[in-house]
Formats: structure tokens, C-alpha cells, sequence
């Protein structure tokens, strides 16, 4: 396993994941979109009125979303301000939904363009990627996104990994915080090479 | 023609109390709060680029984060801030925002 490094004569971020590596990416990067698209604005109380209903989808949402990977992606900006909280959220949620979802969507354009097809069924497929600098900072936002993802659903908390270490083999949670330390590992490389 | 009656004097209503006063002209700042998951690389990252600070600079707010819990980021006016808030929230910091104290 190796993650990304700056070609220097290209100042190209470069990076070479195996069939298994993409595909988990990619599997990755599709359940974010499909997140970041399934739970719709909610008025903040529900309306019968087929106009109103339309205004709220129209002019955006103004409470926290249920979902707690939402409410981390998205917080509330105000934390004492109700008013300006729902404002401020009505005019920026729906913008930054469709930022994290076009970053998670270049994963997957990337990888696919890069030869990974729609069904991983060959042993021994190679990925090579190659990101212009821009592209590999989009790269990187859509893994914070990712973790931030993991880790609220596993539950991560500061300095829990001996905890997470202690866990059998096959527990899936052990499998899914495994996944979450390698998205981590393959940020701070992107990272690294971005600053090289 | 009739004689052009004078507008009557208006009576301006103060709206505003003096400490509302004072408030307005009182900057905003951008808070970023510590989390367990984003990486103190990229947090220091976002700081140099979004800001456009040095990597000192960035690194000590980064540490600040991490070890009080929160740090303030940027200093300016209202519109300013939300602005911040909306990049650190793409960058997927938890900013929030708040007067100047």
C-alpha cells in the first residue's frame, strides 16, 4: 500500500491503488453522494401546502439535518443565534451539499477514467491516478468528507485506538475503523505532496 | 395655487441603544473548533491556504485547536466571517462564528 507523491517534472500528485483499493474508494465516494443527495431539505415544520413545500425546496433548508453525518458536514454556524443560524443555513447548505458531492463524484470520474470498470472481476488490476494540484486538493476534501463520514458513525473519539486495535479481527467496526485510518493515511499524503 | 405647507419636522425615533451602537461597529470573528478526525497536517493546510497565513502562524492557531478546544481564525465584518465559515465548512473544519468579546 502507498499513497500519493508529487512527480516533480509533471507536478502531478501520483498515486497507484490496486482493484481492491479503487473499488473500495470508489464504493466510498459513491455512498457520499448518494448522502449528500437522499436527505433533502426538511422545513423546519412539515407543510401540506404544495406551494410552500415548493419555496422550502426552492430557497433552502433551515434546520440541522437529522442524519448526524449531515449535521457534522454542515454545522450550524450560529450556535446562539436561531435566526441567523436558519439564514445563514438557507443560503449556504445547498451550495456546499453540491461542492462535496461534485469532490466525491471526481473520485469516482478519476478512477473510472483511470480504467476501473463498473464490476471489479479481474485479480491483479493496476490504477494509476494523476492529479493536477487542484485536483488532488478536491481529492482531499472529498477524504475529510469520507472520514468525517466513518467517523461518526463509528463513533471515533480522541485518543480511542487502542480500543478500536483491541477489536477481533472480524468485527466489522474493526474493518470499517481499518478503512477509516487508510482514508486518513492517503490524506496526509495528498497533504504532504501538496506542500512538498 | 395654495400655499406649500412646510413638512412638518420628523421626529427621529432612536432605534438603536448606545450598547447596540457600540455592538455594530464591533467586529466579528470565525471560531474553529477541535474534532477528533481531521488530520493537524491538513488543518494547518487550509489555515495557509484559505488565509493565506504562514505556516507558523497556521500551525500555532492548529495547535491552539487542538489543545483549547477552539481558536479564532479570522477578525472582521459580519459578511467577512460567513464567508469564512462557508470555506472552512467545504474544507469540513466545524467553524462557527460570533462578536468579537
Amino acid at each position: 500500500m502507498s499513497g500519493f507523491e508529487r512527480h516533480v517534472r509533471s507536478d502531478r500528485i501520483i498515486a497507484t491503488f490496486n482493484g481492491f483499493e479503487a473499488d473500495l474508494l470508489r464504493s466510498l465516494a459513491s455512498q457520499m453522494v448518494e448522502l449528500l443527495r437522499n436527505e433533502r431539505a426538511e422545513p423546519a415544520t412539515p407543510t401540506a401546502d404544495p406551494f410552500e413545500a415548493l419555496m422550502v425546496e426552492f430557497s433552502g433548508a433551515t434546520t440541522i439535518p437529522e442524519d448526524p453525518v449531515l449535521a457534522r458536514l454542515f454545522p450550524t454556524a450560529y450556535p446562539d443565534d436561531a435566526e441567523s443560524a436558519a439564514d445563514f443555513r438557507r443560503f449556504t447548505e445547498s451550495g456546499l451539499r453540491d461542492g462535496k458531492a461534485a469532490a466525491s463524484g471526481l473520485i469516482i470520474d478519476t478512477l473510472e477514467d483511470a480504467g476501473l470498470p463498473p464490476e471489479l472481476t479481474e485479480d491483479g488490476l493496476v490504477i494509476d491516478v494523476e492529479l493536477t494540484p487542484e485536483e488532488a486538493e478536491t481529492w482531499m476534501r472529498a477524504f475529510t468528507d469520507i472520514r468525517l463520514a466513518l467517523a461518526t458513525r463509528l463513533g471515533v473519539q480522541a485518543g480511542d485506538e487502542d480500543y478500536w486495535h483491541s477489536l477481533p479481527d472480524e468485527d466489522p467496526r474493526a474493518q470499517a475503523h481499518d478503512i477509516y485510518e487508510w482514508v486518513g493515511y492517503l490524506q496526509e499524503t495528498v497533504v504532504e505532496a501538496l506542500t512538498a | 395655487m395654495g400655499p406649500v405647507s412646510a413638512a412638518s419636522p420628523v421626529e427621529v425615533e432612536p432605534t438603536l441603544s448606545p450598547d447596540e451602537i457600540t455592538n455594530l461597529s464591533k467586529p466579528w470573528v470565525t471560531l474553529v473548533w477541535d474534532d477528533p478526525v481531521n488530520l493537524m497536517s491538513y488543518v494547518s493546510y487550509v489555515f495557509q491556504k484559505y488565509f493565506g497565513y504562514d505556516k507558523a502562524t497556521a500551525e500555532k492557531l492548529m495547535l491552539e485547536v487542538h489543545t483549547e478546544g477552539r481558536s479564532v481564525v479570522s477578525t472582521g465584518t459580519r459578511e467577512e466571517m460567513e464567508r469564512d465559515v462557508q470555506a472552512m465548512h467545504e474544507y469540513g473544519l466545524w467553524a462557527t462564528m460570533e462578536r468579537a468579546s
